[in-house]
């Protein structure tokens, strides 16, 4: 009989652990926590975090964006102006790592003044790309671009340079040409590379759309001065000192960012299939 | 798979085993006074159709070697030749199963076996047929559509041999293809590669450090020194084939020529043991010499 009464006591307990379990319950859980406390923090006045405005006002200036057709386009123009940079950056970086990597000569020619750039903030970037380019688009996506470019170039240059040697050599003594072992090695053995640069790089790109969007004047508007992108919306409410406005940006950047490297990421595990298969 | 076109005896009549002669190789890594010669005068002929292991002493440049032979490297001297014409660079007549394996993980396990007939261009209905027999032969029909990480051990190494099977090797190199595979499984590979050997007839080189694993597979095993990498001894294994574990375990002879192949081993171990620690002398006092040079 005892062991009948134990499995009714301890089943209960072993649901609440498997509820526990649940990443997306522990996900909940930390959110929620996170902003219980903060909103404490704030209405209480706590010393430097009690000056963010508390979740309460964020919510109630976020609320009536959320019908503000000027604040969704501020999302679409900064997604699309990540997404172009982003691109550009894959389209140059990609090749440019590969070539990098495979040829020595290329390499040695290059690698300095990369390295030399690479280190710049994209900040340091702005006033340049504003003088250099002809219109306020193209000097934000510059920026952008530089934002992702390098941290893909390395990623794919440290990829390739991480493939077996082994491989290459059971390559090439069945009769691969050099193209063949480039199509058929190098590409797929740097996938997994490229992608994580990729996924990285998107997170940059969204540090970086603040400083590239003060370039912007709020241009394409459309019904408020929201419509410049969230960058500007940031930058725009802190002139304004509408405070929650600012977090809504915040939070907003964080969402899109967030959003943008998972869709990166299961777009990785469908091209990479034998690294999913185990 | 009920109908395989392809057949042993397809296989048998395609295989033109090859006779590789090493003469007088050396090679050496390292500059002037730091140079260590890893293989020094090293002279051994891998015979037609025979399973050639050769064991010694981990460290002693048998990798080197298999190295030089696949044509990875060049020997500073002496000549390597196959069937009579000279060794330059990888090809497919000498293909290499490493220690660990190299199959390509992005690719399944079919696709693997027929890299080398896509690399040259060479697919044809009889390839594929003959990538199916393959399959077949090493029991990974079910298996055509995994990646490596999803094969175990011993089907990632029987993977790889289709692989280079496929590719109809004058001679197959294997650099301890069965290491780090669990002693059961790297039994039954025993018993399964010398059966395939025995089908097939092709001139192999097997590289070993286990003493068990090199007479139960030779026709004819040498016996190496350490560095420089040479041959100390050359045992022919007359034991009869089809061999198997428990025949050889019954075997009289085999214990014999066991007991001779350690007595050899054991006498080359302890004469790299002394010479280890004096070559270690050497490259100290030449490095301070250098270091202490104004």
């Amino acid at each position: 009989m005892s062991a009948v009464a134990d499995t009714l006591v301890r089943r209960p307990a072993k649901r609440r652990e498997s509820f526990f379990k649940n990443p997306i319950v522990r996900a909940v859980i930390s959110i929620a926590a996170f902003i219980a406390f903060w909103e404490l923090a704030s209405r209480l006045n706590w010393p430097w975090i009690g000056q963010a405005p508390a979740p309460s006002k964020v919510m109630e200036a976020w609320l009536p964006l959320l019908n503000d057709r000027g604040y969704w386009y501020s999302w679409y123009q900064s997604s699309r102006r990540v997404l172009s940079g982003f691109l550009a950056a894959m389209i140059i970086g990609i090749p440019f790592g590969l070539a990098m990597a495979t040829s020595r000569v290329f390499h040695d020619i290059t690698f300095p003044v990369f390295e030399i750039l690479r280190p710049v903030p994209p900040l340091a970037w702005v006033p340049a790309a504003i003088i250099f380019w002809p219109t306020q688009e193209l000097s934000i996506g510059f920026v952008i671009f530089l934002g992702a470019i390098f941290t893909i170039m390395l990623n794919v240059i440290g990829g390739a340079r991480s493939i077996d040697v082994r491989y290459f050599q059971a390559a090439r003594s069945m009769g691969s040409s050099n193209w063949d072992i480039f199509r058929r090695i190098v590409l797929p053995g740097v996938l997994p590379s490229i992608i994580v640069g990729c996924e990285v790089g998107i997170g940059i790109t969204w540090n970086v759309v603040v400083a590239a969007e003060m370039i912007s004047g709020g241009g394409g508007a459309i019904q408020s001065s929201a419509g410049g992108g969230l960058g500007f919306f940031i930058w725009n409410s802190y002139i304004g000192f509408s405070y929650p406005l600012i977090v809504v940006g915040m939070i907003s950047i964080g969402i899109a960012g967030w959003i943008s490297s998972a869709i990166i990421r299961q777009l990785g595990i469908l091209v990479t299939p034998w690294l999913r298969l185990r | 798979m009920s109908a395989v076109p392809a057949d042993i005896s397809a296989l048998r009549s395609s295989i033109k085993p090859g006779e590789l002669r090493v003469t007088h190789v050396s090679k050496g890594y390292g500059d002037a006074q730091l140079r260590t010669e890893v293989v020094r005068d090293c002279s051994f002929t891998l015979e037609r159709s025979k399973l050639t292991v050769m064991i010694g002493p981990s460290g002693c440049g048998k990798s080197t070697l298999i190295r030089l032979l696949a044509g990875f490297e060049k020997p500073d001297s002496g000549s390597i030749m196959l069937n009579d014409a000279p060794v330059s660079g990888p090809a497919r007549d000498r293909l290499v199963l490493f220690q660990e394996s190299a199959l390509f993980p992005w690719m399944t396990t079919w696709d693997n076996i027929l890299y080398g007939p896509r690399a040259r261009g060479e697919m044809s209905r009889e390839m594929r047929d003959m990538a199916e027999f393959l399959l077949n032969k090493v029991g990974l029909q079910d298996f055509r559509k995994k990646y490596p990480t999803q094969l175990s051990g011993g089907m990632q190494r029987r993977a790889e041999l289709a692989r280079a099977m496929i590719n109809n090797p004058a001679v197959m190199i294997l650099d301890e293809p069965f290491r780090g595979l669990d002693a059961m499984t790297k039994e039954l590979m025993w018993e399964y590669y010398s059966r395939l050997f025995e089908e097939t007839r092709r001139t192999n080189f097997f590289v070993t450090t286990d003493i068990d694993e090199a007479i139960f597979l030779a026709d004819r095993l040498l016996i190496m020194s350490n560095i420089p990498c040479q041959v100390r001894a050359v045992l022919e294994i007359d034991l009869p084939r089809p061999r198997t574990l428990i025949a050889m375990v019954e075997n009289d002879r085999a214990n014999e020529i066991k007991m001779k192949a350690l007595s050899l081993l054991h006498e080359e171990a302890m004469k790299s043991f002394s010479r280890g620690s004096k070559a270690a002398a050497d490259f100290v006092e030449a490095y301070s010499r250098r270091v202490a040079r104004p």
